[in-house]
C-alpha cells in the first residue's frame, strides 16, 4: 500500500504552502501569494480604522497596512512581549502584511488530504478558512487570503456619517 | 505598437493642437501669410507621412485640405468663417482618425465623402468681397465683429512673434519664402526617396516643436523651445524623456529626501565636525537634486491654455454669444501630473462660463454691457501654490435665485437655507446634484456638476472657491499645489502619536500657558471655543476626533494649530508642536483610505510611518460639531446688517402670528430657527426663558409685540415655532405660531402708520405682510426689567460651565 501511495502522489495535484502559527491552529496561504516574513517592525496605529487594522509598517519605503489575524480569527489580542511576524502578502496592486504568531515551514500538500472545514468549527474562523490539510501531526487550516483581506471588517470609530462618503 | 505609428500619433497630435490655434488666430488676420504658410506645412507633412505609413483615408483628407490652402495662401481664395469652419472640421476628422489608429492600429471606416466634397466646393468660386480687414470678416451666426479675439502675453500672438533666437530677426517676408523653399525640397525628396526622407521629418519635427502638444506620450519640453513658426528649426536643446522615467526619478528623490532627513536626525551626527560638514553638504546637494527634478516634471499652463481659444470660438459659434478671451500668465509652470489632473475641472469651469455666465449679445446690450463678453484666465504663483482665475463679466449669480433652485432641486433645505449666509448660498453650487443651466445644453449640463469640479480639484490637495457679484460677473479661483510629491508639513504630538499637517492649509501657531488656558477657552455646548483676537475660533481636541488614548497629555499648556480651509478656519488642540519638515506624501492601503481624516502617509527621520491628517476632513468635522454654526452666524450677522427698510437684498422670513396675522423679518438676520416644547418654559426675572446650547434665550411673544386681541391669539400650543436673533446683549427668540414660508421676490416696502412692532408693510403674492421691527420687538421684551441684570445671569451661566468642564 505505502507503494501505491507514492505512484499516486506523483501523478496528484500538489500546492505549496506557507504555513503560520495564530493562537493554536496552524493556517497556511499559497506559497506564490507571499512575498516575504518579516519579524516585529514598528507600528503605527490608525486611529478611528477597524480594530482588525492593527497599523502601519514601513517596509523599505513603502507604507504596508497590517492585518491582525488573531484578530481576525477570533483569538484574545496579543499580550506585551508576545511574539508577532509580519507575512507580507501580494493583493492586487497592493501588498498587505498579516501579523502572525510565529512563521512555520512550507509544507506541501496534496489534494487527497484536502478535506472540508468539520462543521463543529466556529464560524468566525470557518468563514476565512478554504479548507484543512490532514497533515501527519497536525491540521492546516488554509486560509482564504482575499477574504483575510478584503472581507469586511469590524465597525468602528467614524460614526458621523461621513466616513467612506469621500471620493478617494 | 509600432514605434514609427506612436511616434506618428505623438508628433501629428501636438501639430493638431498648433493647428486649431493657427487657424482661430488666422480667423482674426485672415491674410497672414505666416499663418498660413504653417498651417500649410503642417497639412503637408500630415499628408506626407500618413501616405507613408498606408494610413489613405488621412492622406485623402490631409490632401484635400492642402489643396485649399495652397489656393488660400497663394491668395487665389480668401479666407471665410466656412473655410475656418471646414479646416476646424478637418482637424476634427484627423483627430478622430488618429484616436482610432491608436486604439486599433488601423483608420475605422468613418465617412469622409461629405466633408471632401465640402473642401472641393469651397475651393472654386468667390473671389466676391476679399476681406480686406479682420473686422470684415463676416459672420454667419452674428453680425458681431468678431466671436474671438484671443489677447494675451505669452499666448499665440506674442507665440509667433517671440523668436527664441533673438539673434536672427528676419523679416516675415524672408521666413516664409525660406520656409517655403525648404518645404519645396523636402517634397522633392519626398516624391524620390519616400521613406528615408520621411524619417527626416520626423526628426526634424521631433525637436523643432516643444510647444503644444496633446498628453498622449506625455513629455518634457524646453520651455524655450515652444515657438511655433516660423522657426521649426532643428535644436539640439531638448529631448524627450518617458513620464514614466521622471516619476521613477521624482520617487527615487523622495526616498533620498527622506534618507537624508533619517541622517540629519541621527543623535551621533553632531558628535564629529568633519561628519557634521559632510552630512550639510550632501544634504545641500539633495535639495537641489529634489528641485532640479521637480523642475524637469513642471510644465507651464499654457499647455492647457492652447486649447482655449478653439474651445470657446466652437462655444460661440454653437451659442451665438460674442466672447474676448484674455489669457495671462501662461508661463506659470505646475507639475504635469497635477496640470493632468486640474485639465478637466478647469475646461469645466470655462465651458460653464460661457455657456451659463456670459449672456447672449442681445441680453448683454439690453443691460448696457459691451456685446461681446469677455472671459479672463490668469495663473500665477502664490506662496508655494499656482493660483489660477477663471472669471467672467457675465450674469453673476443671484443667491436668492440660486436658493430658490437648490431648495426646489433638495440640495438644501429651508431650514438650512435660514441659516447660510450668502456666501454659503453661493458655494451651494459645489453641491452634488446642483446645477444651475435652467435647460441643458450640449456644452455643460452633462451631468458634470461642480461639484465634481470641487471632488476634483480637492483630490490634488487644491481647493476651489467662487465670488460672484450679481449682473458684473462670476470668479473662480482654483488654488493648486505646485507639486504632490514632497511637501512641507507641522509635526504634531498627540496621546503619544505623532501627525504631519500640510503647512498650505497651516495659518499659525498658539500656545497658551497654564491658567491662561483654562481662562481663554470658552464653551458653547460641548463646544470649546477660543477667542483669537477678538474672532470666535472653533477648537477640536485632535486626542478627542481620533479617540487616542490619554497618554502623556502634558495638560498644564495647550497648544493651538490654527488651520484653514475654504469653508472654515478652526484650531486643533494639540499636546506638542514639533518641527517642520519636508514629507514624501505616500498613499495609504484601501482599508485605511476610506477614513476621512487623513491624506496619506510619511515615513518620518526616524524610520517611523506618520499618518498626515486631513484638514478639510476635519473641517468637516468641526461644522458638524455642534457650535461652530453658532459662530458663523455670528460672524455672519455682523457683515449683514445692511438697510433694513426700502428694497430688499436679502430673502424674508414670513411667519404667522396668531390666527392670521403675518409678519416678515430679514432672513439674513436670523440666527437660527428652533422649536421649543411649553414644558421647556423657564421664568427668570420675570420673563420666560429656555436652556438653549449652555445660555439662556429670553423668549418674545410675537403676540404680546403686536399686542394681538385673545380672540386673535393661538392657544395652547405645545411646540413653539422660535426664530432665534442674536444680539449683543444675548440670544432672543421670537415666538411664532407658525414659520409659513421664505420669500425671494424684490418688495417695496410701503410704510404705513405707526402698529406696534411694525416698521412697514408690503403685499407678497397677494398677502399682506407687515415687515417685523426685530429691534423693538427683542426692546418689547427687556420693557420694565434690567436688561443688565439679564445679561449678568447669562454669563454666569457660561462662567459655570467653563469651571466644571475644567476641573
Amino acid at each position: 500500500m505505502p507503494h501505491d501511495n507514492r505512484a499516486t502522489s506523483r501523478s496528484k495535484k500538489t500546492t505549496q504552502l506557507c504555513t503560520f502559527r495564530v493562537g493554536n491552529i496552524l493556517v497556511g496561504i499559497e506559497v506564490d501569494r507571499v512575498q516575504e516574513i518579516n519579524r516585529d517592525q514598528a507600528m503605527t496605529t490608525v486611529p478611528l480604522a477597524a480594530p482588525e487594522i492593527k497599523g502601519l509598517i514601513n517596509l523599505r519605503g513603502q507604507i504596508v497596512t497590517a492585518i491582525d489575524l488573531r484578530y481576525r480569527l477570533g483569538f484574545p489580542e496579543r499580550g506585551e512581549g508576545e511574539k508577532v511576524m509580519n507575512a507580507v502578502v501580494h493583493s492586487g496592486e497592493e501588498i498587505v502584511s498579516l501579523l502572525v504568531d510565529e512563521a512555520g515551514d512550507v509544507v506541501e500538500v496534496e489534494e487527497d488530504d484536502y478535506e472540508p472545514v468539520p462543521p463543529n468549527v466556529s464560524p468566525v474562523i470557518r468563514r476565512f478558512a478554504s479548507g484543512t490539510y490532514k497533515l501527519d501531526n497536525e491540521l492546516l487550516l488554509m486560509l482564504d487570503a482575499d477574504e483575510v483581506i478584503d472581507g469586511d471588517f469590524s465597525e468602528q470609530g467614524f460614526t458621523n456619517g461621513y466616513g467612506g462618503k469621500r471620493l478617494q | 505598437m509600432d514605434e514609427i505609428i506612436e511616434e506618428f500619433l505623438t508628433e501629428t497630435n501636438e501639430n493638431l493642437d498648433q493647428l486649431d490655434q493657427d487657424l482661430v488666430a488666422l480667423e482674426q488676420d485672415p491674410t497672414s501669410v505666416e499663418l498660413l504658410g504653417s498651417i500649410f506645412r503642417t497639412m503637408h507633412t500630415l499628408k506626407g507621412t500618413s501616405g507613408f505609413l498606408g494610413f489613405n483615408k488621412l492622406e485623402e483628407l490631409a490632401h484635400a485640405a492642402e489643396s485649399l490652402l495652397s489656393k488660400l495662401r497663394d491668395g487665389i481664395l480668401f479666407l471665410t468663417p466656412q473655410r475656418v469652419d471646414v479646416l476646424l472640421a478637418v482637424v476634427d476628422e484627423v483627430r478622430g482618425l488618429l484616436a482610432s489608429i491608436e486604439a486599433n492600429e488601423c483608420e475605422d471606416d468613418r465617412d469622409l465623402a461629405g466633408l471632401l466634397l465640402r473642401l472641393e466646393e469651397l475651393q472654386s468660386d468667390d473671389a466676391a468681397a476679399p476681406p480686406s480687414s479682420p473686422a470684415d470678416v463676416p459672420q454667419p451666426s452674428s453680425d458681431a465683429d468678431l466671436p474671438v479675439v484671443v489677447s494675451s502675453e505669452g499666448s499665440i500672438e506674442s507665440q509667433s512673434e517671440e523668436s527664441p533666437f533673438p539673434g536672427r530677426g528676419i523679416e516675415p517676408e524672408a521666413q516664409s519664402s525660406e520656409v517655403q523653399v525648404n518645404l519645396l525640397a523636402q517634397e522633392q525628396h519626398l516624391d524620390i526617396e519616400g521613406e528615408q526622407q520621411d524619417e527626416v521629418q520626423f526628426g526634424q519635427h521631433l525637436e523643432g516643436e516643444g510647444g503644444q502638444r496633446d498628453d498622449t506620450e506625455g513629455e518634457q519640453q524646453d520651455e524655450q523651445d515652444r515657438s511655433n513658426e516660423p522657426h521649426r528649426s532643428v535644436t539640439d536643446r531638448s529631448i524627450r524623456v518617458d513620464v514614466d522615467l521622471l516619476d521613477a526619478l521624482m520617487r527615487q528623490v523622495g526616498e533620498l529626501v527622506l534618507a537624508r532627513n533619517q541622517l540629519m536626525s541621527h543623535p551621533g551626527i553632531s558628535a564629529d565636525q568633519a561628519f557634521y560638514q559632510t552630512v550639510q553638504r550632501l544634504s545641500l546637494i539633495v535639495s537641489e537634486l529634489q528641485e532640479g527634478v521637480m523642475k524637469t516634471r513642471m510644465q507651464p499652463v499654457e499647455q492647457l491654455w492652447s486649447k482655449l481659444p478653439r474651445i470657446v470660438r466652437d462655444l460661440c459659434k454653437q451659442s451665438g454669444k460674442e466672447v474676448i478671451l484674455e489669457l495671462d500668465g501662461g508661463d506659470t509652470e505646475l507639475d504635469r501630473s497635477l496640470l493632468e489632473a486640474m485639465k478637466d475641472p478647469f475646461l469645466h469651469l470655462v465651458r460653464n462660463a460661457v455657456d451659463h455666465g456670459i449672456e447672449s449679445p442681445q441680453e448683454r446690450a439690453e443691460r448696457g454691457k459691451p456685446r461681446a463678453g469677455t472671459l479672463s484666465v490668469k495663473a500665477s504663483h502664490e506662496g508655494g501654490q499656482v493660483v489660477i482665475e477663471v472669471s467672467d463679466d457675465g450674469a453673476g449669480i443671484t443667491p436668492s435665485k440660486l436658493a430658490a433652485v437648490a431648495v426646489k432641486r433638495g440640495v438644501v433645505s429651508q431650514e438650512e437655507l435660514v441659516r447660510m449666509s450668502e456666501r454659503e448660498i453661493i458655494d451651494l453650487i459645489f453641491r452634488p446634484g446642483f446645477s444651475t443651466a435652467e435647460k441643458v445644453t450640449n456644452v455643460s449640463g452633462r451631468g458634470v456638476g461642480m461639484d465634481v469640479v470641487r471632488t476634483n480639484i480637492e483630490h490634488i490637495g487644491g481647493s476651489i472657491d467662487v465670488n460672484s457679484t450679481p449682473g458684473e460677473g462670476t470668479t473662480f479661483r482654483l488654488k493648486i499645489p505646485l507639486t504632490l510629491a514632497i511637501i512641507p508639513a507641522l509635526l504634531v504630538g498627540s496621546s503619544g502619536h505623532r501627525f504631519a499637517i500640510p503647512q498650505a492649509s497651516l495659518l499659525e501657531m498658539v500656545r497658551l500657558e497654564g491658567s491662561e488656558a483654562r481662562a481663554q477657552i470658552e464653551l458653547i455646548g460641548q463646544s470649546s471655543i477660543y477667542r483669537l483676537r477678538g474672532r470666535l475660533l472653533p477648537l477640536v481636541r485632535l486626542d478627542e476626533v481620533l479617540k487616542l488614548d490619554d497618554k502623556g497629555s502634558t495638560g498644564q499648556s495647550v497648544n493651538i494649530v490654527v488651520l484653514q480651509t475654504d469653508e472654515v478656519s478652526f484650531g486643533l488642540v494639540v499636546d506638542e508642536v514639533f518641527d517642520t519638515q519636508e514629507i514624501v506624501v505616500k498613499p495609504l492601503g484601501r482599508h485605511v483610505k476610506h477614513l476621512p481624516l487623513f491624506a496619506g502617509a510619511t515615513i518620518l527621520g526616524d524610520g517611523t510611518v506618520a499618518l498626515i491628517l486631513d484638514v478639510p476632513g476635519m473641517a468637516n468635522l468641526v461644522e458638524v460639531a455642534e457650535g461652530a454654526s453658532v459662530a458663523s452666524s455670528l460672524a455672519g450677522m455682523e457683515a449683514d446688517h445692511a438697510g433694513r427698510v426700502g428694497e430688499l437684498a436679502s430673502p424674508l422670513l414670513v411667519l404667522r402670528v396668531g390666527t392670521n396675522r403675518k409678519v416678515a423679518v430679514n432672513l439674513a438676520d436670523v440666527a437660527r430657527l428652533e422649536e421649543v416644547s411649553s414644558a421647556q418654559i423657564e421664568h427668570a426675572g420675570g420673563r420666560e426663558v429656555v436652556q438653549y446650547r449652555g445660555q439662556l434665550l429670553s423668549l418674545v411673544r410675537l403676540e404680546d409685540v403686536l399686542e394681538l386681541s385673545p380672540k386673535e391669539r393661538v392657544q395652547d400650543m405645545d411646540t413653539l415655532p422660535v426664530v432665534v436673533f442674536s444680539t449683543d446683549a444675548g440670544l432672543y427668540g421670537l415666538v411664532a405660531s407658525e414659520i409659513l414660508d421664505i420669500v425671494t421676490s424684490k418688495v417695496e416696502i410701503e410704510h404705513l402708520g405707526d402698529s406696534p412692532g411694525i416698521t412697514g408693510s408690503m403685499i407678497i403674492s397677494g398677502m399682506a405682510i407687515d415687515m417685523l421691527d426685530v429691534d423693538a420687538a427683542i426692546a418689547f421684551v427687556n420693557r420694565g426689567h434690567s436688561s443688565n441684570g439679564s445679561k449678568e445671569l447669562g454669563d454666569s451661566l457660561v462662567e459655570l460651565e467653563v469651571a466644571t468642564s475644567a476641573s
